[in-house]
């Protein structure tokens, strides 16, 4: 199996990323440059947090014109799994792989700390070796996380069990003071209708090792690399 | 030409900026203020070969396939002739 992160002006978390791909899951994983549009037969894309473009315009609104995310939309939509983590769930927004939108945080404030998840659904590449109500440790680092949509998209994510990542207590209650930033219904993570798409504001990357506070975030990583290998990848 | 976007938060969605200018506002005593929404604006030099109808086009194909998001944000143009 072969894993591609994707690097745009402005990414910071490429090299995280890419570090937990090759020095902790130790499998195969490159770096794939925005204004190339060769995928470079990778099994898996990991979109990275930063500030793509420099979050002009809108966070992620540039980014979604450059030639690599053309081929990232026919890799996601052929099934490819697709993981955008921070800005890059804001990316796959603006690009349509992902519904909804993630405006500036409820009390404008940029927030960077510790928060606890609570998964929703075993069901996707990316949470199937977790448990139901699993509660994670993962930090969170944005302006812009609070995820808005519609209420008829709402009904549909919560229908489907698209909704992969709540933010909760460290008991797992979904309460409105575990919501760090405004989220409808407490949303940190969603699925595509395919389910081969995850976007989630915290950041994995920065919870896969115990020296980081948490290696909450890397059964996240585990769950993909699982996935690819049960496939035959 | 030249052709005026201006790109604001949806009615239906929360706009925490505006609120608080808003407040502010209200601390200054200017109590006649019902409300403020806080947007952005875009100003885009348009080339001489289009002409009014295929630049009201264009520009409104502008404003929603890029300069907003249709998830949260509304706009509303017009365009300005001459020098």
């Amino acid at each position: 199996m072969k894993f591609g992160v994707l690097v745009f002006p402005g990414s910071n978390c490429d090299h995280d990323t890419y570090n937990v791909i090759s020095e902790l899951a130790k499998q195969p994983v490159t770096l794939l440059w925005h204004d190339s549009s060769d995928l470079e037969n990778c099994d898996a894309i990991l979109v990275p947090g930063g500030f793509a473009y420099g979050d002009y315009l809108r966070t992620g609104a540039i980014a979604r014109f450059s030639p690599v995310m053309q081929s990232v939309k026919k890799f996601a939509d052929a099934g490819g799994p697709v993981l955008g983590i921070c800005n890059g769930f804001q990316i796959l927004c603006e690009s349509g792989l992902l519904p909804g939108a993630l405006m500036r945080n409820a009390g404008l404030k940029y927030i960077c700390k510790q928060v606890y998840l609570r998964s929703e659904t075993l069901d996707s590449p990316f949470t199937n070796q977790l448990t139901r109500g699993e509660v994670l440790k993962v930090p969170i680092g944005h302006m812009e996380g609070n995820y808005f949509c519609d209420d008829e998209t709402l009904k549909t994510l919560q229908r489907n069990d698209r909704i992969a990542f709540r933010y909760a207590t460290p008991e797992g209650e979904i309460t409105p003071q575990a919501n760090p930033n405004g989220s409808l219904d407490n949303i940190a993570g969603i699925l595509s209708e395919g389910r081969n798409v995850l976007g989630m504001m915290p950041h994995p990357d920065r919870s896969s090792e115990q020296m980081l506070g948490s290696a909450d975030g890397f059964k996240i990583f585990q769950s993909l690399v699982g996935t690819l290998a049960a496939a035959g990848r | 030409m030249k052709a005026h976007v201006y790109v604001t938060l949806k009615r239906t969605v929360l706009d925490p900026q505006g609120q608080a200018i808003h407040n502010a506002l209200k601390k200054m005593q200017y109590a006649e203020i019902e409300d403020i929404r806080q947007g952005k604006y875009f100003v885009l030099t348009l080339g001489d070969s289009l002409d009014a109808v295929a630049a009201k086009n264009e520009v409104e194909r502008i404003a929603r396939e890029v300069l907003t998001n249709p998830v949260i944000e509304e706009f509303t143009f017009h365009l300005e002739d001459g020098e």
